[in-house]
């Protein structure tokens, strides 16, 4: 994985703000570790509206978003 | 992710949010709250604090069964949603006391975010001073984030920790159905432990039943949508994102639209009067409507989501955000013990200071707490 975000237990909108960084820094695929379906659903948007693409996988209590170009 | 959580999570979801309680705001003016407060967070949580005793101002005292079902609703929306998860641990104390402040600010606005947006639904221009006043403590608030403001991660808790917001709503919902008032006076008057309004805006409220489903339906839908009026604010001024604010102007247009309608409709029914003057529960003072809300609004953005997101938060298990809301009943409690909510006659005596204070507060706050993440 080239990026990796660790943005779990942070509040809004720290995960998306850290999420936006690493869109902008350019390097794919950027992995996210969230807790939360808010952060899910903001880093995803965020991802998307940039036209990236982004697969979310459930592991254990956790949300890890793979976002890709 | 299924069909319906691609809606919720869609701008036509948030948009259906803001909308739905647009209306459901309006009516419950109709059924019975007061004017231009069909939902209003930070007097709905102000009238449970009297209802309380915590404070002894007797026209503001009811246990509004519109805050439970918020919480409710959003508990039941994250059960099925599989998102109802025990967290705690980010700063309770920081968050109490942003909590404690914006309602001390709320207060001399008189009204949360959602009731600044129902006041202007219902013509109440103050209401501009107030949002002006809340966009520019979120732009405050937003400058302090750019800097790398953040009061930490929270962490897992026990399962037992994400029940205790819910469960106290429960209670609250027992005492408003069974009203007790076993206590006696010296002449043997009967008087709490639980003390109701007889006149005010505290004794004007929907039919129990009403309030509690109105909440329930409100709760659900803005955890679903994730629907937070400061929220709305921060995302354009940080990111440029209307997502939130899309939900916000929806609920803004749909409460006049419905105010509109029900007053051409129903005979010797007004709920549009435009002006400054003489509007229900508030006051004119335009300073102090001002600078009551950038406090609020700074309080809010630093602690990451307007009052109705944090209740929403607590019904999903997050601990943080139940310190938040108690830290905004146990405001209101000071707000008119010591003098500082606002009447219709203006701010109360200590509330300017009251509001200095806080923002001094939230200033060194949003100043200092910069954990590195």
């Amino acid at each position: 994985m080239a990026v990796q975000i660790d943005a779990r237990g942070l509040s809004c909108p720290k995960p998306v703000m850290l999420a936006r960084e690493a869109l902008k820094g350019g390097e794919f695929p950027i992995e996210v570790l969230v807790e939360t379906g808010t952060s899910r659903d903001n880093v995803r948007r965020a991802a998307q509206s940039v036209g990236c693409t982004v697969t979310v996988e459930k592991v254990g209590d956790e949300l890890r978003l793979i976002i890709t170009k | 992710m299924s069909k319906l959580n691609r809606f919720w999570a869609s701008r036509w979801g948030i948009v259906f949010a803001g909308a739905v309680i647009g209306i459901l705001a309006s009516l419950l003016v109709v059924w019975g709250n007061p004017k231009n407060m069909g939902i209003c967070v930070a007097c709905f949580e102000r009238d449970i604090a009297g209802a309380l005793g915590l404070h002894r101002a007797a026209i503001v005292q009811y246990l509004r069964p519109e805050i439970t079902g918020f919480v409710l609703g959003s508990t039941i929306a994250a059960l099925i949603s599989q998102e109802f998860k025990a967290r705690a641990g980010s700063a309770p104390i920081g968050r109490f006391l942003l909590g404690a402040f914006a309602m001390i600010g709320a207060l001399v606005f008189l009204g949360c975010p959602w009731r600044a947006l129902l006041r202007l639904a219902g013509g109440d221009l103050n209401a501009v001073l107030g949002l002006a006043g809340l966009a520019t403590g979120v732009a405050i608030g937003v400058s302090f984030i750019k800097r790398g403001y953040n009061l930490g991660r929270s962490h897992r808790a026990p399962a037992v920790v994400a029940w205790m917001m819910p469960s106290l709503m429960i209670g609250l919902l027992l005492l408003a159905i069974f009203t007790p008032r076993f206590l006696r006076d010296a002449d043997g008057n009967p008087t709490g432990p639980i003390f109701s309004s007889t006149q005010g805006p505290g004794s004007m409220h929907a039919l129990l039943v009403v309030s509690l489903l109105v909440g329930l339906v409100v709760g659900f839908l803005a955890q679903r949508t994730r629907f937070c009026t400061m929220g709305s604010i921060r995302d354009v001024l940080l990111m440029g994102d209307t997502h939130l604010i899309s939900g916000v102007i929806a609920l803004l247009v749909t409460a006049f639209l419905t105010n509109l309608v029900l007053t051409l409709a129903v005979p010797d029914l007004s709920l549009i009067k435009v002006g400054f003057a003489d509007q229900p529960v508030a006051h004119d003072n335009h300073l102090w409507n001002f600078l009551g809300m950038v406090l609020a609004g700074l309080a809010f953005a630093l602690a990451g989501g307007c009052p109705g997101r944090q209740l929403f938060l607590s019904g999903e298990g997050d601990g943080d955000a139940a310190v938040f809301v108690l830290g905004m009943i146990t405001g209101a409690a000071f707000s008119h013990n010591f003098g500082l909510a606002s009447s219709p006659a203006g701010p109360g005596p200590y509330g300017p200071i009251a509001v200095i204070i806080g923002l001094i507060v939230c200033g060194v706050m949003g100043f200092l707490a910069r954990e590195k993440v």
